[in-house]
């Protein structure tokens, strides 16, 4: 699947949680798909519905159910996100709710690299950047912000511009829309070599 | 910075695996020897394949197993699954088409080298030193005990290693994790992971890879070194690594897929060069003094919320003032209290399982604190062993009888409890002490709340029906 990513502006939904782990994001229950569907409404239902049941009564409390909230299409959200479990559910789930973007101090490495294959930009910023955004969205909700990916920067609502830093190759594939699969595959003639001078010791057929 | 001749053990695996190095920001190139598939991680990526009229690339150095979603209730066959979990059931079908087409090898229900894929890759020989392995799965981590670097990885990422079985990785760095010492009475490979993931932090060892060393270390038989590298990921490191040495020599020969005869001796010979050389050094490093370690117990909704069993929950005020919120959330979660004892504290269920620890050497300690005694009145005690070759073996060996007779449930081989998604889970509010590796909210269960500890500390609780110090039990 090729994703793209460029520039996006919009506002955010605060998540001051650390160590957000992705069973939170989306729970074991819906892993059973063998497609990408139907994972939007398992976004963090444990925190959304009070039985964590997507049919059951919302959680008025939580950000997504806060109608100041309802078009934020980035997550702003506490240390190390993502944590745990290598789902991809997870970033699927995400993107598959309406986000763009995360913003955190820290993401998992996981979680990091499964987010960028499907044009879910993760953006670090420093913990002082981060405070000042959760303040600026406690203060207006509407506050906007602009992720630029091309010049890696991140527009602050004070009118300041934040770096942040983006494995340089995930950053072009998004840019240009090109998919990592296809970059690989384009390696065959290197790899066939490299099997040829490394042969291998193990054979799983001969158990 | 380590010196063109000295080498870490990551260092050498990763240098042998690079078809290309990458440079200037590009990833390197880096072949896999083994990929591990299950049911969960991998429909996605077969469907990529398909889309593309791509095929596997080595379906030879592919295997797969079913575990995450099947049942462990003996009495269910496949036609009682496929009414009482239908989707379960055909992303289970769905595994075994996949492999069918593509001739990978698969363990399906009822095959006996079935079992958690964590679990079947070292006991088959499938995982051996210097080797990369991944699955879609973050605790590939566990392989890792055999001196192999593995790492979870993504379903994108395995629909990669199925086209080209390579994956595209950036050079982690290296974190030494040394822990000295030998290990008290009741104190063993679970509680010294837990004590370095309560040191290090669950985020401590992001972007490195662990490499775990020490005199505490070395004395871990195969299982116990599993148990350690099993729960790196709950430290943020994608990988854990523990240099092969005579103990991995002794597990691995004979077993079904490693090498014989002249081919063993030669990679006898290599493995000997992977250890870390002397000099080399790693990006940062820590060390533990194990001889000062105690049972640990977690009582957060986080792996690296944990105390020694002796002790309290922290007092609020001792928590930094920005991670205040989230600590007393979790508290709010387990219906805990800042400065709180947990020993004592009634639990629900236990669960003895997950690729952390459901070896035959976690049964046998479990097996050895409850033989002759019973499961507290009202507990539920879940036995989960992780493959069908360590439940064939418990049975042999009567340790399933000792289970049966102190009152425990005995089950069939899978993930079970570990992550609640075949019907085996907490009701909302139960506590449980299990031997899992995870205790984020709802990972047992809605609502299901759950103190991680060893195999020796589940086993004490499950006789008294509260959180209990094993040492107390023992002696
Ligand atoms: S036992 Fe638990 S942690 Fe291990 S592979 Fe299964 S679900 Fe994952």
């Amino acid at each position: 699947m090729s994703a793209r990513f460029e520039r996006f502006t919009g506002t955010m939904a605060p998540l001051p949680i650390q160590n957000v782990d992705t069973d939170q994001i989306i729970p074991a229950s819906y892993l059973k798909v063998t497609d990408r569907s139907g994972l939007a409404s398992g976004l963090f239902c444990r925190w959304r519905y009070r039985d964590g049941d997507p049919e059951g009564e919302r959680n008025a409390g939580f950000v997504l159910n806060q109608p100041q909230h309802q078009n934020a299409r980035i997550l702003l959200a506490g240390d190390n996100f993502g944590c745990g479990s290598s789902r991809e559910h997870a970033p699927w789930a995400l993107v598959g709710y309406g986000f763009r973007a995360v913003i955190s101090t820290s993401f998992a490495d996981i979680f990091r690299s499964n987010a960028l294959k499907n044009g879910l930009l993760v953006v670090p910023v420093t913990g002082e950047v981060s405070a000042a955004l959760f303040d600026a969205v406690a203060a207006d909700p509407a506050t906007r912000v602009t992720i630029d990916l091309e010049s890696r920067t991140l527009s602050l609502p004070d009118g300041g511009e934040a770096a942040f830093d983006v494995d340089p190759f995930a950053r072009r594939c998004l840019l240009d829309g090109t998919d990592q699969l296809g970059y690989l595959l384009k390696q065959a003639a290197a790899i066939g070599a490299f099997e040829a001078e490394h042969p291998s010791r193990l054979d799983t057929r001969s158990a | 910075m380590t010196s063109a001749s000295t080498r870490t053990l990551f260092e050498k695996i990763w240098r042998r695996h690079l078809v290309t190095a990458g440079e200037r920001g590009l990833p390197a190139t880096l072949f896999v020897d083994l990929h591990l598939v299950h049911e969960v991680t991998s429909p996605q990526a077969f469907t990529a394949l398909a889309e593309r009229g791509l095929t596997v690339r080595r379906p030879d150095l592919t295997l797969a197993t079913m575990d995450h979603s099947t049942p462990t209730d003996p009495s269910i066959d496949d036609a009682k699954l496929r009414v009482l979990d239908p989707e379960g059931s055909a992303q289970l079908d769905q595994l075994q088409a996949n492999c069918e087409r593509h001739g990978i090898p698969l363990y399906a229900m009822g095959d006996e080298r079935r079992g958690i894929v964590h679990v079947i890759g070292p006991e088959l020989g499938a995982t051996q030193p210097g080797m990369t392995v991944v699955c879609g799965d973050s605790h590939t981590s566990t392989h890792g005990a055999v001196g192999a670097l593995a790492f979870g990885i993504g379903t994108s990422e395995v629909g990669h290693v199925l086209a080209t079985q390579c994956l595209l990785q950036h050079r982690p760095n290296t974190y030494e994790v040394q822990v000295d010492g030998s290990l008290p009475e009741g104190v063993v490979a679970k509680d010294i992971i837990l004590a370095v993931i309560a040191k290090l932090g669950i985020g401590g060892g992001t972007g490195h890879v662990f490499e775990y060393t020490g005199e505490a270390i070395r004395a871990l038989d195969m299982e116990g070194r599993m148990t350690v590298c099993n729960m790196s990921i709950e430290g943020g490191a994608r990988a854990g690594l523990i240099a092969p040495d005579e103990v991995t020599f002794d597990y691995l020969e004979g077993r079904p897929m490693a090498p014989s005869g002249e081919a063993w001796e030669a990679a006898l010979e290599d493995w000997r060069s992977l250890p870390t050389d002397e000099g080399a050094t790693y990006d940062r490093t820590t060390t533990i003094d194990g001889s000062a370690l105690e049972p640990m117990v977690t009582y957060g909704t986080n792996p690296g919320m944990a105390i020694p069993i002796a002790g309290a929950i922290p007092e609020d005020r001792t928590i930094e003032p920005e991670k205040r919120a989230s600590f007393l959330k979790a508290l709010e979660y387990m219906a805990l209290e800042p400065g709180q004892q947990l020993q004592g504290k009634p639990i629900d269920v236990v669960f003895v399982g997950s690729c952390t620890n459901s070896r035959y050497s976690d049964l046998l300690a479990a097996a050895n604190v409850l033989r002759g005694r019973k499961v507290a009145d009202g507990l539920r005690v879940l036995v989960v062993p992780g493959s069908d070759a360590v439940k064939r073996q418990a049975e042999r060996d009567g340790l399933a009888q000792v289970f049966v007779d102190a009152g425990a449930e005995w089950r069939e081989a899978g993930c079970s409890m570990c992550l609640a998604m075949n019907g085996d889970q907490l009701a909302p509010g139960q506590y449980a002490v299990s031997t899992s590796n995870r205790n984020f909210e709802g990972r047992q269960g809605a609502g299901g709340r759950t103190f991680l500890a060893s195999p020796l500390t589940a086993a004490a609780s499950a006789i008294t029906g509260r959180v209990t110090d094993v040492r107390e039990v023992l002696s």
